[in-house]
Formats: C-alpha cells, sequence, structure tokens
C-alpha cells in the first residue's frame, strides 16, 4: 500500500470518514504521522472554539470581577476559583459523570456525553476562567491617566470603555493570553484520556499516539510525530497572536511594542 | 482504605517530586546561561521541547522510554553475550537477568518502581518549567550586582554563589509558586501512568456495586467521588496560596523590590 492510499484511508478518520479499522500490525511510518495528523483535528477543534468562546465569557467575568457590585464580584470571583483552582483532569471525569447523570434522569440533550460537545463545554469554561484572570490583572493595570484623560474628553459609561479601556486592556493582555491560548491546545490532549470515549476509534492526536506506542511497545516513533505536530501548532498560535499584536500596538513606535515572548509568570 | 492512602501517594509525590524538579531546574538554567556553547544549547532545547510539547505527551512517552532506556542499558551490562536483537518486530526483549524490576521480586518493588517513573517524569517536565522560571530570574538580578561582584575580585563561580543565587529566588518567587500550583493541578496525571492514585480509586470504589461482590452495595457514585477530588484540590490549592503569599512575603525583606519597599514602609 503506498503512503497516498493511506492518506486516503486515514486522513480523516478521526471524523469517522476513510478505512473502518485503524492498523492493526506492521506500522508504516506515512501510517502513523497520517493518522496523528488525522487526530489534530480533535485537537485543533477543541482547541479554537474553546478559545473563541471563551474570550467573551473571559471578558466578561474579568468585568465582573473587577465591578463595584458584590453580586456580580462574588459569582465570578468563584467561578474562577473553582476552574483554577482544581485539576481539568478532574474537571473533565466530574463533568463527564454529571452529563451522564443528567442523561439518566433524562434532563437536557443527550449528546453533551459525547466529547464533541461536553468536553468542548469543560475546555471553554475552562479557559474562561484562566483567561478572565489575566484579563482582569490588565484591567487593573490600565493607566490612570488614560481614563482620566477619557473623562476629560467627557467620554463616560459605555463609550470610555469601548475606546479607551477594552483596547488598553487587551494591550497588556495580549502576551499572557497567547501563552493561555498555548496551553489550552496542550490541554486539549486530555480529552480522550478522561472518561470521555473515543467512539468507534476516533480520538485525538494523543489517542492515536498512544495507540502506537501500545501496540508496537515502542514510543520513540509515536511521540515525536506528535511533538512536531504540536510544536507546528505552537509556532502557528504565535504567529497569529502576534499579528493580532501589531495590530493592537500599531499606534505605539515599533520600539514601544510590547514583544511577544514566553513570559514564566502566567504559565497556568 | 486504599483509597485514603492514595492521598498520601500524591502528597509524597508532590513532596519528593519538588525539589528534584527544583534541581532540574536549576541544572537546566544554568546550562542554558552557560558560556559553553554546546551546553547552552541543551540546556535552551530542553527548556523549548518540553514547553513546547503537550505534558501528558511527555509523561506517557517518558514512562515507557525510561524503564526502556534503564533495561537497556542494564542489559548491556549485564549480558553482553546476548545475541538476539532487542527489538524483535513490536516487542522489547531484553535478557531476564536485565528486567526492571526483576520478575522474582516482591510487590512492593513494583509498585515502587512505578513510583520512581513517575517521580522522575515529573522532575523532567516540571524541571523544564522550572528551569525557565530559574533563567528568567537570574536575568532580572541587577546586572549593577554581578558588576560589583567583579570589581571585589570574586570568580564567575564566586558570584554565581554568593550573590547570584541568593538574589534570584525573590525574582523566581511569583513563577515558581505558579508552578507549584500547576505542580498540584497535574498530580492526577499520575493514574495516565498506571499508578493506583485518588483518580483510580475514585473510579474503581465510585462504581456501581451489587450485593453480590460487596456488603455495600450502591449505585453509581463515581459523580460524588468526583466531586469530593474537585473539593480536595481545591482546599488544597488555596492552602498553597496562604503558604507562598507568606513565603514572598519573608523573601522579600530586605530586597530593593516595590514590595521590599512595601515591608519597610510598614515597618
Amino acid at each position: 500500500m503506498s503512503c497516498w492510499d493511506t492518506i486516503q484511508d486515514y486522513a480523516f478518520r478521526s471524523l469517522g470518514y476513510g478505512a473502518d479499522r485503524l492498523p492493526r500490525s506492521d506500522f508504516t511510518l506515512c501510517e502513523q504521522i497520517t493518522l496523528i495528523g488525522s487526530g489534530m483535528i480533535w485537537n485543533i477543534y477543541f482547541g479554537l472554539m474553546a478559545l473563541v468562546c471563551g474570550f467573551f465569557l473571559a471578558l466578561l467575568l474579568a468585568l465582573g470581577k473587577a465591578s463595584r457590585h458584590w453580586w456580580l464580584r462574588s459569582p465570578a470571583n468563584t467561578f474562577v476559583l473553582i476552574f483554577r483552582g482544581s485539576p481539568l483532569f478532574i474537571q473533565f471525569f466530574f463533568a463527564y459523570y454529571l452529563f451522564l447523570k443528567f442523561k439518566q434522569v433524562g434532563f437536557g440533550p443527550d449528546w453533551l456525553t459525547n466529547a464533541w460537545a461536553g468536553a468542548l463545554i469543560v475546555l471553554f469554561l475552562n479557559t474562561a476562567a484562566y483567561s478572565a484572570e489575566i484579563f482582569y490583572g490588565a484591567l487593573m493595570a490600565v493607566p490612570r491617566g488614560e481614563t482620566e484623560a477619557a473623562d476629560a474628553y467627557g467620554l463616560s459609561g459605555w463609550k470610555r470603555f469601548r475606546r479607551v479601556v477594552l483596547p488598553t486592556t487587551l494591550r497588556l493582555a495580549w502576551p499572557g493570553y497567547t501563552n493561555e491560548a498555548i496551553f489550552l491546545f496542550h490541554a486539549t490532549t486530555l480529552v480522550f484520556f478522561s472518561g470521555f470515549p473515543a467512539l468507534q476509534q476516533r480520538g485525538d492526536a494523543l489517542y492515536y499516539a498512544s495507540y502506537f506506542a501500545d501496540k508496537t511497545f515502542n514510543p520513540f516513533v509515536p511521540y515525536p510525530i506528535l511533538a512536531v505536530y504540536f510544536i507546528l501548532t505552537t509556532l502557528a498560535i504565535i504567529g497569529v497572536f502576534g499579528l493580532v499584536n501589531d495590530r493592537l500596538n500599531r499606534h505605539l513606535p515599533q520600539d514601544k511594542r510590547a514583544k511577544m515572548r514566553i513570559r514564566p509568570q502566567i504559565i497556568r | 482504605m486504599a483509597f485514603y492512602a492514595s492521598f498520601g501517594t500524591v502528597l509524597l509525590l508532590l513532596a519528593v517530586t519538588a525539589p528534584i524538579a527544583l534541581g532540574f531546574g536549576l541544572l537546566g538554567a544554568t546550562a542554558a546561561r552557560s558560556a559553553f556553547v554546546p551546553l547552552r544549547w541543551i540546556g535552551k532545547a530542553y527548556i523549548a521541547v518540553v514547553r513546547g510539547v503537550p505534558d501528558i505527551a511527555i509523561f506517557l512517552f517518558c514512562v515507557i522510554a525510561l524503564d526502556q532506556a534503564f533495561e537497556w542499558i542494564r542489559h548491556q551490562i549485564l549480558c553482553p553475550n546476548w545475541g538476539q536483537p532487542i527489538r524483535q518486530g513490536n516487542d522489547f526483549v531484553v535478557c531476564a537477568a536485565a528486567k526492571l524490576p526483576l520478575s522474582s521480586a516482591p510487590q512492593w518493588v513494583h509498585e515502587g518502581y512505578g513510583f520512581a517513573t513517575a517521580v522522575l517524569t515529573f522532575a523532567i517536565v516540571f524541571g523544564a518549567f522550572s528551569a525557565n522560571v530559574l533563567f528568567g530570574a537570574m536575568r532580572a538580578v541587577p546586572v549593577a550586582q554581578l558588576e560589583t561582584a567583579t570589581a571585589y575580585g570574586m570568580s564567575a563561580r564566586q558570584s554565581f554563589w554568593r550573590i547570584l543565587m541568593p538574589q534570584m529566588w525573590v525574582y523566581a518567587l511569583p513563577g515558581l509558586s505558579n508552578l507549584w500550583m500547576v505542580l498540584i493541578k497535574s498530580t492526577p496525571l499520575l493514574f495516565l501512568l498506571g499508578i493506583e492514585d485518588i483518580v483510580y480509586w475514585a473510579r474503581e470504589l465510585g462504581g456501581t456495586k451489587t450485593s453480590r461482590f460487596t456488603d455495600y452495595p450502591h449505585g453509581d457514585w463515581r459523580l460524588w467521588y468526583f466531586a469530593g477530588l474537585l473539593v480536595f484540590y481545591l482546599a488544597f490549592t488555596k492552602l498553597s496560596e496562604i503558604v507562598l503569599a507568606r513565603l514572598t512575603r519573608k523573601l522579600s525583606h530586605g530586597q530593593a523590590t516595590t514590595g521590599g519597599d512595601a515591608l519597610r514602609n510598614a515597618a
């Protein structure tokens, strides 16, 4: 079987298209690269969806944390504490059994126990909590001079927030948020190891990598392939977020712009 | 009973791993800023690769890889006259004397060996993270301090041990305390490494029990077991936060940082 056939069979295997069975023996390098790459579709799906949805919830939570009203502040604080204070792995397990319970008592839609929905909800809430903390820190770091200037220009309420506070917050938070995005993509590998079943062996990249490692008892091939895929993803994230960073800082002189570099204090 | 003991396993893992990982971190950070180029590359590559790849991938990789590496080394030493290749198709075959742990060893040796590889794996991953933090902290120490040390005639080694080391901790502490939180939160991954930890027992004990197998039949309680674990971890991180805040206060004492100034002003 040529490599091209393998790609046709397994490129979309993680979505349920192509060959029925996974390869059983005599694994070729091509099979491993294709199948692990196919699993990356799930990682990118989870990462991207959670990131996009989580961004807005995170902004709301950050505003809630910064609110003057205790009835906004305390729910936001509790939410962030719960999701940042407990391991994502346990959250996945808990959510899975919770959704299973829902299914048994017939509450809510029954596709919640599927990974594509259930795990996505957990990842979404989780990344929202982490990003909320980053955005809150940035919100607190908005220079007083800028809000005073906004007041002096007669801006208030929504306009002041939209035109002055929000852009500065995003600008300050962006390097930290990039970090969060990278670690979110890494966290997506946990999904299929935490209760959520991989139906018909449709799993993510790590699921396939560990499948190969189990079958061949040789970890030195599949895991480096996985590593290369993830390093490429990380580079892509840094690239895209770097473009957004340039856009956010476009009014600043070149040398004043916040550089995109990894900040060790804010890893999750 | 084993369920409660597994909490001990988690705490033991944390207690053992943290210092080892810090040691790995120090080695990595000093390697990454070494004047000797290949060593610097090794240090930087170590940090970059481990940070760039999802940690569970490394966990899953290291446990098998370390085991095979140990067995391979022992195989080379103990059985020099072994004729067959080690990789036979899908099998990894070493001679019986090189097996780790020996197949005749008692059960606790097997468990201990599994735990030791888990600790080493955690140390490798978190070593890279802490190397990154310490690398940043070493660069944050004001250059003037080091220049003064040189001016006083200290050698590179002396200024490293007497000036850099004592001062870098306060810069490293925010990163390290965050890392400690991350370490706490990654302990449930022990489950993936084949250790019978709290996740394992929560799944085992919480599962549906019928009266045929146990005196205490109950339905599916896994939801409640995992809720309990969530609370355990929440309490543990909260406690760590309080302790680390105290430690930060202590380390900031007398330092030329904002935190140190605040303490001086308060006094």
